[in-house]
């Protein structure tokens, strides 16, 4: 591998990121999923770097599952986006910064065709008007919530309480970096660091201490892709394509996994246990799975907030032995304690998968 | 545990593990073999296609990719009329070939 | 005999021209803006289909060529249209009153690096055909691991054929470079699997197909029709390429300690300032315009302009000679007719 030539890469594709104002939209799944991260986020832009984020409850899907599922009218999508549009410019904002790479994609793909194609930016703009009497501006800037800790990931290391680094061994921890599809694959000089050899994931691993895997399925689909997980008939393609993705990762013995995506961190956390069930198979050291967090969560982690206040207890993956690594310290009797003490039960241990 | 649904198989060919040894005994015994350009003259020619798939580019291919079995199931259907032999551009001796497979992949017809 | 002739570049088409030109009686100028003569040729070791070397081909044409006026690292720096003729401003500052000009800028080798997913620049194992020549002239290519070379894959129509690449343009010659650097390598590596991945194969001249079906009957070199998709590197170093297996519709990989990318042509930045300069207009397909595809290939739209070689499109070596010839033989009678 030349660094060099990724280096290079990475500097035919830099984007410009705004440092502040920034209008934002949460995902649909992502807190079911992965409840702690976009609190976290808005807690680390507003609360740690003090930057202007406004968020409105007003705000609904980007309609873009509905719309890689097939199952709605590329008018109504656009319909649904111009409304969220409406919102940020009522709000006085001109930057937009979306949770969800699916809805990064789809506000880019919707900009891009509205410049090819004026005349349905016109009709859109009428079937807002004629829905909810709602009038737009397009954002000046699209962002994606990573491509902002990309841009903050000094700040947060000069804050830092932690490095990405073993403690028992003084090595830089392996982290694997798994980019959402639709961060970049449709529109490579959107996302930082382009398509091929995205950077903005690989960003924050550098600046906090730890040291990005190259393996060679690093570009493959984490397995969700929708329409393979949504249709059960499918879901054996979905688990294989997650199952591929391990093998290939397996070698390098990775510590953990970082995930720019909803989707990706789910399918990577919960397929390890089927993978595990079905072909008794495990890829962390000592029957342990390898712990998959969204950036948010890791960025959490290296500031010094409670493991058990992000919420990486409802991972699958015990997170224990990789904090355990950092020099993170936890309370085990805390883990299943939720706001004010209430105890959130204990989940069943799996068969197969080692978890804490 | 059963989840109603389960790893899928790959179709994907992967040359690392294709063994090559027979192919080269092959191609020591019929150097012609790699001559095919895989234009499709013998398969549309060939009487017993129709009803059983048997195509001779395939099996070349077949044999080259890892594909013992399927080949020299499809070979049975042969009935070494020559025909191949007669349309192959490239002048292949289709039914000396079919039986040098034979003689060198001879195990693996049981 | 006065006339000024100024050849624009000093690869083999202008070489060539100017050999012609000199035997005619006339002193030519060549213009050439590198430190040699010999284009492209000069830094490729044998050519098809013969194995001919290159280097006797460049150096009897520099040794036909030495009585032409020669200026090495000159650009033009800029042209001013004079009434019937033309004023060459060059970079060394002289100056050149003419109304003849041969263009014989060539082409520039497809920067492969633009074909991210091939990963040129990034992966260790990763050179073009122009590299692996060079490392056949010279030995010297830290990419190139002789001691373990056990399969070496060629990636055909790099940067040609390929719309997203803004080259839509077959280059022409890749398809039997591969056939001959593939036998090259096996020669030197008998014991390597030798693949190439193509699209089509296109062996159209003169003892192609012959060299052609002697990689794969002689040399048992395997071509796989497909283009390469990704190349990613594995834990040991080595690439991991992925295609399709298109004759028998399936995915294939295959790991290698050698690809080679051969990268295509494409229209020279020298040329396309050339065209700025002299208002020379430029063909769909990104090379210089000739008055007509068919009849007159070496003509330019331009009354005293004419072409010779890649600047009009990527051409094999015997066929940039005989447009050298023949432009030659254009410009005398040009000449004599005023």
């Amino acid at each position: 591998m030349i660094y060099q030539g990724k280096q290079k890469i990475w500097a035919d594709y830099q984007k410009e990121i705004p440092d502040n104002h920034w209008f934002y939209v949460r995902s649909c799944i992502r807190q079911n999923f992965f409840p702690g991260a976009e609190k976290m986020f808005l807690e680390i832009c507003r609360g740690l770097l003090k930057k202007d984020i406004f968020e409105t409850e007003h705000h609904t899907t980007c309609g873009g599952i509905a719309y890689h599922c097939d199952t709605i009218p590329q008018e109504t999508v656009m319909t649904i986006v111009a409304r969220q549009f409406a919102l940020m410019t009522e709000a006085g904002y001109e930057n937009y910064v979306a949770s969800c790479i699916t809805s990064f994609g789809n506000y880019i793909e919707i900009l891009e065709t509205w410049k090819e194609f004026p005349e349905l930016e016109t009709r859109i703009r009428e079937m807002l008007w004629k829905a909810c009497k709602r009038e737009f501006n397009k954002p000046k800037y699209v962002a994606h919530a990573s491509d902002l800790i990309y841009k903050y990931r000094n700040e947060i290391a000069a804050r830092a309480k932690f490095r990405l680094v073993n403690r028992f061994t003084g090595e830089p921890l392996k982290v694997v970096e798994h980019i959402g599809c639709h961060y970049a694959k449709m529109f490579p000089a959107r996302g930082v660091g382009g398509a091929e050899y995205p950077y903005v994931l690989c960003g924050m691993i550098e600046s906090w201490g730890g040291n990005v895997i190259d393996y060679p399925e690093r570009r493959h689909c984490c397995g969700y892709g929708f329409r393979q997980y949504h249709v059960k008939a499918n879901r054996g393609y979905s688990l294989s394509n997650t199952y591929k993705k391990f093998e290939s990762m397996e070698p390098y013995h990775p510590d953990f996994i970082l995930t720019n995506c909803p989707g990706c961190p789910y399918f990577m956390d919960r397929w390890q246990y089927v993978i595990a069930e079905t072909e008794g198979k495990t890829y962390g050291e000592n029957g342990y799975g390898i712990p998959v967090l969204t950036y948010e969560e890791l960025a959490s982690l290296v500031l010094g907030y409670n493991p058990w206040d992000i919420g990486l207890q409802l991972h699958q993956v015990a997170v224990e032995p990789l904090l355990d690594k950092i020099g993170i310290e936890y309370d085990p009797k805390e883990k299943y304690k939720g706001l004010n003490e209430k105890d959130l039960m204990r989940p069943e241990l799996p068969g197969v998968l080692r978890c804490c | 545990m059963d989840f109603g649904f389960k790893l899928s198989p790959s179709s994907a060919i992967n040359l690392d593990k294709v063994d090559t040894e027979k192919f080269a005994e092959l191609h020591r015994a019929e150097p012609d073999v790699y001559k095919c350009m895989a234009c499709g003259s013998c398969t549309s020619t060939c009487p017993a296609n129709r009803f059983s798939g048997m195509s001779v580019r395939k099996v070349i291919l077949g044999l080259q990719r890892g594909k013992e079995k399927e080949v020299i199931a499809m070979m049975k259907n042969c009935m070494l009329c020559g025909k191949c032999s007669m349309v192959c551009p490239r002048g292949i001796n289709t039914r000396h070939l079919i039986l040098s497979i034979c003689r060198i992949y001879g195990e693996d017809m049981k | 005999m006065k006339e000024n002739i100024v050849i624009i570049g000093g690869g083999i088409a202008g070489l060539e021209a100017a050999c012609q030109l000199l035997d005619l009686g006339y002193k030519p100028i060549i213009i050439e803006k590198s430190d040699h003569l010999g284009g492209h040729v000069a830094d490729w070791n044998c050519l098809f289909p013969d194995m001919t070397p290159a280097g006797d081909i460049v150096s009897a044409l520099i040794s036909k060529a030495a009585d032409a006026n020669i200026f090495l690292n000159t650009e033009i720096s800029f042209v001013n249209k004079l009434q019937d003729s033309y004023n060459i401003m060059l970079s060394n500052g002289i100056s050149i009153i003419t109304r003849i000009m041969l263009v014989t800028t060539g082409f520039s080798v497809f920067d492969a690096s633009k074909k991210e997913e091939y990963g040129y620049g990034v992966y260790d194992q990763v050179i073009t055909n122009k590299d692996l020549e060079h490392w056949f002239n010279t030995g010297d290519d830290r990419r190139v691991n002789d001691s373990a070379m056990n399969a070496i894959g060629f990636v055909h129509c790099v940067g040609s054929r390929d719309e997203k690449a803004r080259n839509s343009q077959c280059s022409k010659v890749c398809c039997i470079t591969a056939v001959k650097q593939a036998i090259e390598m096996k020669q030197k590596f008998p014991e390597a699997m030798v693949y190439c991945f193509y699209m089509d194969l296109r062996m159209f001249g003169k003892k192609y197909e012959d060299f052609y079906i002697s990689a794969q009957r002689d040399y048992g070199i395997r071509f796989i029709r497909g283009r390469v998709s990704e190349v990613s590197e594995n834990i040991d170093g080595r690439v991991i390429v992925k295609a399709e297996d298109t004759l028998s519709g399936k995915p294939v990989k295959v790991t290698l300690d050698l690809l080679v990318l051969m990268a295509g042509m494409v229209c020279s930045q020298d040329s396309t300032k050339v065209a700025n300069m002299i208002k020379l207009p430029l063909d769909s397909d990104g090379f210089l315009k000739s008055a007509d595809n068919v009849a007159d290939i070496i003509d330019s739209p331009k009354e005293g302009i004419f072409y010779a070689g890649a600047c009009t499109g990527p051409k094999t070596v015997p066929e940039t000679l005989a447009e050298a010839r023949a432009a030659a033989l254009k410009i005398h009678l040009y000449i004599m007719k005023k």
